[in-house]
């Protein structure tokens, strides 16, 4: 039991970081219908970002509990003027291209991103200080500890956020409706590249976040992290929705706990036939069942919607 | 997999019979008359083992720059090294793409690669084109017992490694359960395999076998699953990238067993990652710790003053270049027809050991040493297995 509650623990954890990452590709798909595979990247640069930032402050004698939200702030802004850039150069031209084209870029983006980071912070892995004491809790023999803790409320609570800000405000109103029909929206007002310019800065400024999450929980950055965690946070995506912001929580959470109970109990339930190493097979081929039957996700709205 | 390894060798006779008309010239002259010899590197330079592959490619160049510096003569004329290194991302299909590449430019040999999952499959395609391939560090056992006569390593195999550690394990650690934790690559699963074969023939019991990949970053799940099992000892066959934050979590879930790796964690980049976790962690290397190696004070005052600390395989690199430059000495030439029969009957006394070749290629009476981290650094405990090459 104690075994089963700590799979369940590391799943919910798990699927939170899917989860944060999910959010900011969710967004954008859900206002452009672009999938932005550097997305990932730019995850991986928030870290960067706060681990450098927050490198440089301490060794000014800065205080670390004023160094790290002020480390947060620079990787949030670094990531805003990222995203933006990444939208104006590779995806702005090719708006109405074929599908295929701005995918491509994208991809393109993801590898120039990686080879950027490389060249600057190294091809090493660095350690990510830990500033804030990372208590551990027992919970009936399942152990989490503090940084877990937060980003599971974080998730939550951006989810809440972004869900406020996309059908109570009037620039959520601006993305629903670019999201419907851009020509449309254009004629009623709507200047959609500066609305388009906000969702890729917000969907940066996210990543950043989940950047400092997903280092602060492992304890280490590398250039490359952020290509894995874009694959599953996609995947996660896809599960619940595409475009939907609870799908994506939904989604994220249900991938972490599919993982770590397939990973956990796969090889006693099959009697050493399968082993962990079918954790992913596990993972996909869920998403596989979930794509047959419902294909716009478990919470995705119909795509004929979609102009 | 099947459709790459067959347009690959599509591709490779294809090659063949283009370059077959020019064969004869796999070395020319400079502008100054010397002779040049082209020697091919091939490591992951990018991904996940990115400084490890950086590392492997100093030690090259060290030994490369070394041998320019020291104006080598091979017969009878002055010979110009040059070094071409390719990353292989540490990718079998990759590997191969490089191996292939390496070819095309004519070099006399090839150092490389780094991880047994891509020496294996490069190894074919040197050994068709009669390229001297040396590995610094690949392991697997599987890497040599191919019979392919130009593939040489200068480092003992997962069998001689496994065994001594699953020896250790079992009767010095006295481990009763233990659990096991492999990343499927080549390496770590040849590791592991070998390691569970001899911690059961000293009477230890594996009650689980989990698996992971080279590139991820969570274990929590199958260290979960491992806990379940109470073991007394958790072997990880694998590279530093994950062993490093494994222990780390081993830690955070409170699993109290002892944490075991082989020669893919004995680095500095482990303890970074682990931290604090790192402690008492047991990890092996082939070979002698370095400042009990022949020449292994001299040559990491040299490396760390040009490159910074060494990681893991650079002194094995510089003494896999230098025993594959003696024998070209040795022949008179650096075609590797020529002397490749002189490298596999070489004696010579390198940075790291004394290196002979048996007749698979393999090093002869490779030692291994096993390390403990104490206090935030790696300290040997014991060396072992001076024999010579393990039986299969």
């Amino acid at each position: 039991m104690e075994i089963f509650l700590q799979q369940i623990v590391n799943g919910l954890v798990q699927g939170s970081v899917y989860a944060l990452v999910a959010l900011g590709y969710t967004m954008v798909y859900g206002i452009l219908g672009l999938i932005n595979f550097a997305h990932g990247e730019v995850v991986m640069i928030g870290a960067m970002l706060t681990l450098s930032t927050l490198t440089a402050l301490l060794g000014w004698g800065v205080s670390p509990l004023l160094a790290l939200p002020l480390s947060i702030i620079v990787a949030m802004l670094g990531c805003m003027v990222l995203g933006y850039s990444i939208e104006r150069i590779a995806y702005r031209p090719l708006r109405h291209a074929p599908r295929l084209a701005p995918l491509i870029t994208a991809i393109g983006v993801s590898i120039v991103l990686q080879n950027i980071a490389m060249i600057i912070w190294g091809r090493g892995y660095r350690s990510f200080p830990q500033l804030i004491a990372n208590h551990p809790h027992n919970f009936g023999g399942a152990i989490i500890n503090d940084i877990q803790i937060i980003i599971f409320l974080l998730a939550l609570g951006i989810m809440a956020v972004l869900m406020v800000i996309v059908h109570r405000t009037r620039l959520g109103r601006a993305m629903r409706a670019v999201a419907e029909n851009q020509h449309a929206a254009q004629l009623m007002g709507v200047n959609i590249n500066r609305v388009i310019s906000i969702t890729f800065m917000m969907g940066s400024a996210l990543a950043a976040v989940a950047g400092v999450m997903v280092s602060a929980n492992y304890g280490l950055t590398h250039y490359y992290m952020g290509f894995i965690l874009g694959l599953k946070a996609f995947t996660a995506a896809v599960l619940g929705g595409i475009g939907n912001l609870r799908g994506a929580m939904m989604g994220g959470l249900l991938l972490g706990l599919i993982e770590s109970l397939g990973a956990g109990y796969i090889g006693d339930l099959t009697g050493g036939f399968f082993g962990s190493n079918y954790q992913d097979v596990f993972a996909f081929f869920v998403l596989v069942a979930v794509l047959v039957f419902r294909p716009s996700g478990l919470l995705g709205e119909r795509l004929a919607e979609r102009a | 997999m099947k459709f790459n390894s067959v347009s690959s060798l599509i591709l490779a006779t294809f090659v063949l019979a283009l370059t077959g008309c020019e064969k004869s010239a796999t070395s020319d002259q400079n502008k100054s008359g010397e002779l040049v010899v082209r020697i091919g590197a091939s490591a992951p330079l990018t991904g996940p083992q990115a400084h490890l592959g950086k590392d492997n490619e100093n030690g090259t160049r060290m030994a490369i720059d070394d041998a320019n510096a020291k104006g080598i003569m091979i017969g009878g004329r002055k010979a110009h090294f040059e070094l071409i290194s390719e990353d292989d991302q540490a990718d079998p299909r990759t590997a191969t793409i490089v191996a292939q590449k390496l070819v095309d430019n004519k070099v006399s040999g090839v150092i490389g690669h780094l991880n047994s999952g891509t020496s294996i499959p490069a190894a074919k395609i040197y050994s068709d084109n009669g390229i001297v391939q040396i590995s610094p560090s690949a392991t697997a056992v599987a890497y040599t017992a191919q019979g392919f006569k130009t593939a040489f390593r200068v480092m003992a195999n997962d069998a001689q490694q496994g065994r001594v550690l699953g020896e250790y394990a079992a009767k010095n650690l006295a481990a009763k359960k233990i659990a096991v934790i492999d990343d499927r690559t080549a390496y770590g699963q040849g590791l592991a395999d070998e390691f569970i074969k001899a911690a059961r023939a000293n009477g230890a019991e594996i009650v689980a076998h989990e698996y992971t990949n080279d590139k991820a970053m969570d274990f929590t799940a199958v260290l979960t699953a491992v806990k379940g099992k109470k073991p007394d000892l958790l072997f990880y066959g694998g590279m530093d990238a994950q062993g490093g934050p494994m222990a780390k979590q081993v830690k955070a879930l409170e699993l109290k067993s002892k944490f075991m790796t082989g020669d893919g964690g004995y680095t500095p980049e482990f303890i970074k990652l682990a931290g604090k976790a790192a402690e008492s962690t047991y990890a092996s290397l082939p070979g002698v710790p370095l400042d009990k190696m022949p020449g292994g004070k001299e040559f990491e005052k040299r490396f760390v003053a040009n490159y910074g600390s060494i990681q893991l395989y650079a002194p094995y690199c510089y003494d896999a270049v230098n025993v594959m430059i003696a024998a070209m000495q040795k022949a008179g030439s650096p075609d590797p027809a020529k002397y490749l029969p002189s490298l596999a009957s070489i004696s010579y006394d390198g940075v790291t050991a004394k290196i002979q070749f048996d007749e698979k290629g393999d090093l002869k009476g490779g030692a291994i040493t096993i390390y403990q981290v104490q206090h935030g650094k790696w300290q040997p405990l014991a060396t072992m297995g001076t024999s010579t090459t393990a039986a299969h």
